[in-house]
């Protein structure tokens, strides 16, 4: 059924200029996702990941191919309607966690509330839930320059989940964490996934998070080579 | 929003410092810039109303054609009938007679002979009698520096500086050597009774001011006189007022083919006083677009160095879907914020300093050695109105253009693009 998948992608292909020649970071990619997934697209360094992301994000078209998301083609969409697109349903999470020094834990997160034009109850609501589901509603005022990096990444997290969206790309997540703060934060958006039944989709090559993936794809030179439906092995709590 | 773009500017202090600071620069320099051309302008303004020009000026015809060469043969006679008439047709007005002349002036020896000898500019005014305003206005009791004023016919002052080089003392019997208003040699005797220091470096190096009947008499300019300068009863002048009150005396009074029919003149109307207006108003246009274009470009790479630093912020706003144009503009409010601060802040302290200088004054008589204008050499600082609000043109412009200049690459790029660039 065409319509319950929450992103379809269809021969998908993103060619960078080079020189006279050109590189395909994507060469012909069809991926579909449903609602619910908790899957990942991994392969090595170069091989596309994340201008998939982007291009299902939004924040990137395609050069040819068709990308549909939540009913939306991405290669029609204007710079207004995709930022519309990103704000109403997708959150992004990145490997350098990118909070804004200046700002509390809770204007971090409350930002993309003040975009999406909320009440300050409704936002204060939200923003205090979304603390408490990454466990830190108690360092609301604190500043990012106090925070570890598992707690850091934590706030981003708060930060993409804050608005409730159905898809969370997260780009590299664990990649500046050590093993129990990437095990910490696996867990946390497991959690939410199951909870909220937010759509996750990972860019990476960690193989922690490879443990905790439901769907593994694996790209190549810009084409799926491998895509799995995996067992789930890990064990709960962080598995060393 | 606002409240998100205020905190941010607030917290960081790498954003708003420098910004700040420079529009604060800018913004004060305009003000105190402003404030002194100000000054200057009124000073000049009320010392060539009081000494050359009055709010008005009555001459005859000719003589207004030829005013800068003092053409006491043209002066206008019969004063004694327009006077009695414009005390009735304007009775409000402050009204001073005057002669300028000019001529030789004689220091005998003992024997008769010469011994010391120079020009001067004489000005006659009404010295003696009662109601005459001239002792008030050209602030006389203080302007004498050595000796005393006039008390009777035949007593004059000259300028200190000029009797400091002849070695002239208070009680010094003088020649005048001039010319009558027929063109012919005129001679006459005064005591010099005081020395002048007006503070006024065109009119401090040789000046002789004499009462007006002395000099009639010694120039034979019975019922004559060169200048009628008129002025507002409060001595404020008014553009506006001077102009309806000369285009009515000229109706009345004047006649186009009559030369020496009387004709009125305003302050601004006079030889070169509009010019010099328009001179100071585009000066200060240039001044003020020079700080635009130096702040704007001062800005600008400030605010490319501030998005290069903010990189990070930028990536994650457009990525959580804020809009490209939202984010351009939010940046453009936040320097406007900046802007508004920084010129606040520099008025602030423009206007201190022009306070100050309005207090204090800066003396600029050894500059003006050599100046023909009626000018003080203490010129103040004026604060006028203007002085509060003049700085934010300045300041709110450049903190536009430099943040829009250079916000323009945000907005230009592709979204991709950028965020590659980020590397978030
Ligand atoms: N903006 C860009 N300009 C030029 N080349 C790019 C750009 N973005 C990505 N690429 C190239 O496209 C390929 C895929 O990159 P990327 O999607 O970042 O891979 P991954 O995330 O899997 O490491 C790489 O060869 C990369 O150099
Ligand atoms: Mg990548």
């Amino acid at each position: 059924m065409e319509n319950s998948f929450l992103i379809k992608t269809q021969d998908l292909v993103k060619t960078y200029p080079m020189g006279h020649t050109k590189i395909f970071a994507l060469n012909g990619v069809n991926l579909n996702f449903r609602p619910g997934e908790f899957a990942g697209l991994v392969g090595p360094s170069g091989s596309g990941k994340t201008t998939f992301l982007n291009i299902v994000g939004s924040l990137d078209s395609p050069t040819s191919g068709s990308a549909v998301v939540m009913g939306k083609k991405i290669e029609d969409l204007s710079h207004k309607q995709a930022a519309w697109l990103r704000n109403q349903n997708i959150g992004f999470i990145f490997q350098t966690f990118n909070l804004l020094p200046v700002y509390t834990v809770y204007e971090n997160v409350e930002f993309t509330l003040l975009l999406l034009k909320m009440s300050a109850e409704e936002r204060k609501d939200k923003v205090m839930q979304a603390l408490e589901w990454v466990k830190l509603a108690d360092r609301a005022k604190s500043k990012p320059a106090q925070l570890s990096g598992g707690q850091s990444q934590r706030v981003a997290v708060a930060r993409a989940i804050v608005k409730e969206p159905s898809i969370i790309l997260a780009d590299e997540p664990t990649a500046n964490l050590d093993a129990e703060n990437s095990f910490n934060i696996l867990d946390t958006m497991e959690e939410l996934n199951r909870e909220l039944g937010t759509t996750f989709i990972f860019a990476t090559h960690d193989e922690k998070v490879i443990k905790y993936l439901r769907r593994k794809i694996t790209l190549v030179d810009g084409k799926v080579a491998k895509d799995e439906a995996l067992e789930q092995k890990k064990v709960k709590g962080g598995n060393q | 929003m606002i409240k998100f773009i205020l905190k941010g500017i607030i917290r960081d202090r790498s954003r708003s410092l420098f910004p700040v600071l420079t529009v604060l620069l800018g913004v004060a320099l305009t003000v105190l810039g402003y404030c002194y051309f100000s000054g200057v302008m009124t000073s000049w303004i009320q010392t060539s109303a009081k000494f050359e020009s009055g709010h008005m000026k009555i001459m005859s015809r000719a003589y207004a054609e030829n005013a800068d060469q003092m053409p006491n043969d043209l002066a206008f006679i019969g004063v004694k009938n327009l006077m009695a008439d414009l005390k009735k047709d304007f009775p409000d007005l402050i009204y001073a007679q005057r002669i300028r002349f000019g001529g030789l002036f004689d220091i005998p020896d003992e024997q008769g002979e010469t011994k010391a000898q120079g020009p001067l500019a004489g000005l006659a005014v009404d010295l003696l009698s009662e109601e005459s305003p001239e002792r008030e206005m050209l602030n006389l009791e203080n302007a004498v520096v050595r000796g005393r004023l006039p008390e009777k016919q035949g007593e004059i002052l000259i300028s200190d500086d000029f009797a400091r080089r002849l070695d002239i003392q208070p009680g010094q019997t003088s020649t005048l050597i001039s010319s009558t208003m027929y063109g012919n040699m005129a001679t006459a005797n005064f005591i010099v009774v005081g020395m002048l220091h007006f503070g006024i470096t065109a009119l401090d190096r040789g000046m002789m001011l004499a009462d007006l009947a002395d000099i009639r008499s010694s120039l034979d300019m019975e019922d004559a006189a060169g200048e009628i300068l008129v002025f507002f009863d409060d001595f404020v002048y008014q553009e506006d007022a001077a102009e309806r009150i000369a285009e009515a005396f000229n109706a009345k009074y004047s006649d186009d083919e009559e030369e020496f029919s009387p004709v009125m003149e305003t302050l601004r109307g006079q030889g070169g006083m509009a010019d010099y207006m328009a001179m100071v108003n585009q000066f200060m246009g240039v001044m003020i677009f020079s700080f635009i274009a130096v702040m704007s470009i001062v800005l600008w790479n400030a605010g490319l160095m501030g998005s290069l630093r903010r990189y990070g912020e930028i990536g994650v706003r457009l990525a959580m879907g804020e809009d490209k144009g939202h984010l351009y503009r939010s940046l453009i409010t936040e320097s406007l914020v900046i802007g508004v601060i920084g010129s606040i802040l520099g008025t602030a302290l423009g206007l201190a300093f022009a306070y100050y200088l309005q207090a204090k004054g800066i003396n600029l008589g050894n500059m003006m050695q050599s100046a023909s204008m009626v000018i003080n050499d203490v010129i103040r600082a004026k604060v006028t109105p203007i002085s509060y609000v003049i700085g934010f043109i300045p300041g709110l412009i450049a903190t536009f253009i430099g943040t829009s200049i250079s916000g323009l690459g945000i907005y230009k790029r592709q979204t991709s693009q950028l965020m590659k660039e980020l590397e978030v």
